[in-house]
């Protein structure tokens, strides 16, 4: 039991403002309009977010556009820099060091070998214009592997757990259709074995067939490793079949956070609510 | 096993400002092995109670202090989300008329899906599961097809395969035979005292009074918001012939 009462990623406290604040909006949030100042125009997407992920725990996050999901995913795979905030991983320096303020090229390390991560626009995870298997390579070659070999081998087992067959994989993937390049991120964010994976998104545009085949996929991966993830959808459908636990955010906040099920039938927040009726 | 104490809950609904109240000042007890039917009509938040207990709803008065074999004597009502996810995997079944289906995936990959929570793996898990299925009569030839095909009566049975393939120590039933045929009713039931020979703790709901004769051992009215041991336990031979 001690293994799941430890948080595999923690994080604390996080705030993420574009713009400098002034005296109107710093430290008074009740004078924000919806995360934003309506003085100095300076956006607080994200306040004040604390969360947990645990070992081999699916975690959803559900709110509106705007709502501040994919700037704290960004931060959290060092894709942009946090205002403030502690960031811990249990995998690195066994969860004791804030990688926030860390050096960038330790952040580099983590993001490398301790995360993968899955965009919503593939375009974002992919070099296009790159093989399929070189994409899984340059994460494996950013982790300091140089072994041809191996790498090649390496793509070719990942690419065929994502089920793109074996003459495809040396195409670029801005060849591929909308449900393959999906695939091929996964297989790149899954190169280096990460203990955690996040996950933006990864649904939304795609048609339902592939949408199945997509988490079909992700429940296979996290089944075999065991891995953490964090996910974040608008759909709440995607939500309730993956994720355990789930936290609501809006204008840049956690307003409601609980068993995934209860979230969604016994909602406590006014926004949650809407969000709930509003479900198809 | 499990005590209800004072358990009130109401739903504050933030468009219409107002709150709906759903229970109050519910109370009860429930010995290991023993089948507690909880009966009241519709609305009177049976539903609720079971609910509650499985915190798919908040409570907002009282105490559900439950004895788990992981974590002893704890209040499900403030217990740590982490210790509840803990509890649905391994100790607290809960089946209800409707099947949360999965795209895509067979009858007999629910099942598996539901071992593998508990950690059993590959062959295994395969053959606990085909043993499951065939335990409570779901007909071979449907093991790989998707339930959405299935028919009322199978999808209960699968149901509720799928919460007793762990063995729950405790297994909450919400009206698993609402919408059913007798037929299906009886081979549900026949599933049931299974799980009781075996000793599984039981809280159920069950709208159909015929159907829950001889099977409980004792029954909650949540109108009196009392308990009664059934006043007329005859065996179910007797309403199947009627």
């Amino acid at each position: 039991m001690t293994q799941w009462e430890k948080p595999v990623l923690t994080l604390k406290n996080f705030n993420k403002t574009f713009g400098n604040g002034c005296s109107f909006c710093k430290d008074k949030p009740e004078n924000l309009k919806g995360g934003c100042c309506p003085k100095c125009r300076t956006i607080y997407a994200c306040r004040d977010v604390s969360l947990c992920v645990y070992c081999g725990e699916v975690v959803g996050i559900v709110g509106e556009s705007g709502s501040g999901k994919s700037t704290l995913m960004q931060a959290l795979y060092f894709d942009s820099e946090p205002t403030d905030g502690e960031y811990y991983l249990d995998a690195y320096k066994n969860g004791e060091r804030n990688i926030f303020a860390d050096s960038r090229r330790q952040q580099k390390w983590v993001r490398n070998m301790l995360l993968g991560m899955v965009y919503q626009n593939p375009v974002m995870g992919l070099k296009m214009h790159f093989s399929a298997q070189s994409n899984i390579a340059e994460k494996m070659i950013a982790a300091g592997n140089r072994d041809v070999h191996s790498m090649v081998a390496r793509g070719n087992d990942l690419l065929e757990r994502v089920s793109i067959p074996p003459a495809r994989r040396k195409d670029n993937p801005c060849n591929f259709s909308g449900g393959m390049q999906q695939r091929v991120q996964i297989a790149k964010a899954l190169a280096n074995e990460p203990p955690v994976l996040l996950l933006d998104e990864i649904t939304t545009g795609l048609d339902l067939s592939v949408q199945a085949d997509v988490l079909e996929l992700i429940q296979k991966i996290q089944r075999a490793n065991r891995n953490s993830i964090l996910l974040v959808s608008h759909d709440l459908s995607v939500i309730r079949m993956l994720a355990d636990r789930t936290v609501v955010m809006r204008n840049g906040q956690i307003i409601e956070e609980g068993l995934t099920d209860q979230i969604l039938e016994d909602p406590q927040h006014p926004y949650t609510q809407q969000l709930v009726y509003s479900l198809l | 096993m499990i005590k209800v104490e004072n358990l009130g809950k109401s739903f504050y609904i933030h468009h219409l400002k107002r709150s709906i109240p759903a229970v109050r000042g519910i109370g009860f007890e429930v010995r290991a092995g023993e089948f507690l039917g909880i009966v009241g009509k519709s609305g009177s938040g049976k539903s609720t109670v079971l609910k509650s207990i499985y915190r798919t709803y908040l409570p907002e008065a009282g105490q559900i202090l439950y004895d788990s074999a992981a974590f002893g004597t704890l209040d499900l009502v403030r217990a740590d989300m982490r210790k509840m996810i803990y509890l649905r995997k391994n100790e607290i079944g809960y089946v209800s008329q409707f099947l949360n289906i999965l795209p895509r995936r067979s009858a007999l990959e629910l099942v598996e899906k539901a071992l593998w929570e508990m950690n059993a793996e590959g062959e295994e898990a395969n053959r606990i599961a085909k043993e499951t299925l065939r335990h409570f009569g779901l007909p071979e030839a449907l093991w790989d097809n998707y339930p959405l095909n299935f028919s009322g009566g199978e999808k209960v049975r699968l149901n509720i395969a799928r919460a007793v393939v762990k063995r729950p120590r405790l297994l909450l039933l919400d009206e698993p035979t609402a919408s059913l045929d007798d037929a299906s009713k009886y081979k549900v039931r026949e599933a049931i005292e299974k799980l009781k020979q075996n000793g599984t703790t039981m809280i159920g709901i069950f709208h159909d009074l015929v159907f829950m004769e001889g099977l409980c051992d004792r029954i909650y009215d949540m109108e009196r918001a009392e308990e009664s041991v059934p006043p007329d336990a005859q065996p179910f031979a007797h309403a199947r012939s009627s």
